[in-house]
């Protein structure tokens, strides 16, 4: 079943053309990925799944619903946390639900709890490393109504370290949870090793230049990214990508 | 608490001296004390008179706060009002700064021309006095909110009102607490202000009948009842604020 279906999607500002034709389709539980050359057009195109800019031609339809320009239609997780500093961590991770209706407490306590935040319910966000900053911005959003997430570039600030613990977390929370995800990153690895599918974005004004099936089993872990057929993989987007930096 | 008193010991001790020092070239030049009375006649004239004086004192207490709270309430809605609607806002923010530039001590009789000598012109002087700091701290409150956290609001989907409530409004609170602060000492003056200018009581008819009858003594009770005032609602609001912005309290200490 596909959860969200972006046809013939062109924007333009002014004389600058960002996006032409673009054909994206996720189905239900899966975890796609966008890699593109820095300035391709990829928060746009965000912005527009997420309703805050309206594309000139083409439709965002999300379960067949045409939402094009509405917002709340999708949970969001940013590159910054964005956790309000004046709400206590459980607190932070309802709003996603508080701002289209419903709060369920008990749901994002056990939640937090699984994620190791147990003990930092009640603190504030200036009391979190980066990382567990991060999850709590994750829980957000995934305690969000919305069927689809859209997380962009959300490892991009942390260091190296802390960035793999996050994305083996992320792995098994999607493992369990199994949401539909619409990936930003620039990182190539990172990209092989979350994604079910990656879409790589031409130079602008971008379309899909192509769409490739991550042919690894799941469940994956961090050896994974060490062999050799990972490797070859992660050479073959690499080229892809730099033919597109190339034109930039 | 304990740092209060800490860190408050310095001022204090110069307050004291100063106190001293002045004392002394009082006492030195042998001033006649309707022209400077030295501190020590203060102090005692304070005391003496404090039951003739206390009802005053209390008339401008009440009056301050009831003309602070309409103030106060006045800056806020007027920001409010402003922040929602950018047009408005754009045709009416440089009339607010103009409304600052007509001296307090002009318009007061002409309020009490047009309204008699109740309550109702020196309420609106505390007003004009405590709204426009308030307004301005919150509208520019309103619009430094963090742009990633309007960000992340936007694209969760969140109405204009929840954007307000939930976001705008906690992210300009400390600003807010900051112009209140100001308004509230600035509303003692007003209140004394309009009192000079037509009332049965309050510090300022006491200060004019002191003034006139050259009871410099009395004047400058007056004026450091005056102060104190001030300073009392200034700490007020203070505390308020460490009850109401305690995250951001809990964040500059552990910085």
């Amino acid at each position: 079943m596909t959860v969200l279906s972006l046809t013939n999607l062109s924007k333009r500002f002014g004389s600058n053309h960002v996006l032409d034709g673009l054909e994206l389709h996720i189905k239900k539980s899966e975890f796609v990925s966008i890699l593109g050359p820095s300035g391709s057009g990829k928060s746009t195109l965000f912005h527009m799944i997420g309703g805050l800019l309206t594309p000139d031609e083409g439709t965002i339809a999300l379960n067949e619903e045409k939402i094009n320009g509405i917002t709340g239609k999708i949970s969001y997780m940013p590159q910054s946390p964005s956790l309000l500093p004046w709400r206590s961590i459980l607190d932070n991770t309802l709003l996603g639900q508080e701002l289209q209706g419903k709060t369920d407490e008990s749901r994002a306590k056990e939640m937090l709890k699984v994620a190791g935040l147990g003990e930092y319910l009640n603190a504030y966000p200036h009391e979190l490393s980066g990382g567990m900053k991060q999850r709590a911005a994750f829980i957000r959003a995934l305690l969000s109504p919305q069927e689809l997430m859209l997380l962009d570039e959300p490892f991009s600030a942390l260091d190296e370290l802390t960035r793999s613990d996050m994305q083996q977390w992320l792995l098994q929370i999607w493992e369990k949870h199994k949401p539909t995800i619409l990936f930003v990153t620039h990182n190539i690895e990172e990209a092989i090793l979350l994604s079910d599918r990656i879409v790589i974005l031409s130079h602008r004004p971008a379309k899909i230049k192509e769409e490739v099936i991550v042919p690894f089993s799941r469940p994956r872990n961090e050896q994974l990214p060490l062999s050799e057929e990972f490797i070859h993989f992660r050479q073959k987007l690499h080229k892809l990508l730099q033919e597109e930096n190339k034109q930039s | 608490m304990n740092t209060a008193l800490k860190k408050g010991w310095r001022p204090i001790l110069v307050l004291l001296l100063l106190f001293l020092l002045w004392e002394g070239i009082v006492r030195f030049i042998e001033a006649p004390s309707w022209l400077v009375p030295a501190p020590s006649l203060i102090f005692q004239e304070a005391y003496n008179g404090w039951s003739q004086f206390a009802p005053h004192l209390l008339s401008t207490t009440s009056l301050s706060l009831y003309g602070f709270a309409i103030g106060a309430a006045v800056g806020l809605a007027a920001a409010f009002c402003l922040h929602m609607l950018p047009f408005v806002r754009e045709s009416v923010y440089p009339l607010l700064i103009l409304s600052q530039n007509v001296p307090v001590i002009v318009l007061a009789p002409l309020l009490v021309i047009w309204f008699g000598f109740g309550i109702l012109p020196k309420v609106i002087v505390i007003t004009l006095v405590c709204f426009f700091p308030i307004t301005v701290a919150a509208l520019d409150g309103f619009k430094q909110t963090p742009a990633d956290l309007k960000h992340y609001m936007k694209m969760a989907g969140a109405t204009k009102q929840q954007l307000f409530w939930k976001l705008e409004l906690p992210a300009a609170l400390p600003g807010i607490f900051s112009g209140i602060k100001i308004s509230a000492t600035y509303s003692v003056m007003g209140a004394v202000i309009s009192e000079w200018v037509g009332a049965r009581m309050g510090v300022g008819v006491y200060m004019t009948l002191a003034s006139s009858s050259f009871r410099s003594d009395r004047v400058f009770v007056a004026i450091f009842a005056i102060m104190i005032l001030s300073l009392l609602f200034f700490l007020l609001i203070k505390l308020l604020e460490k009850l109401m912005v305690r995250w951001k309290w809990k964040e500059d200490k552990a910085k």
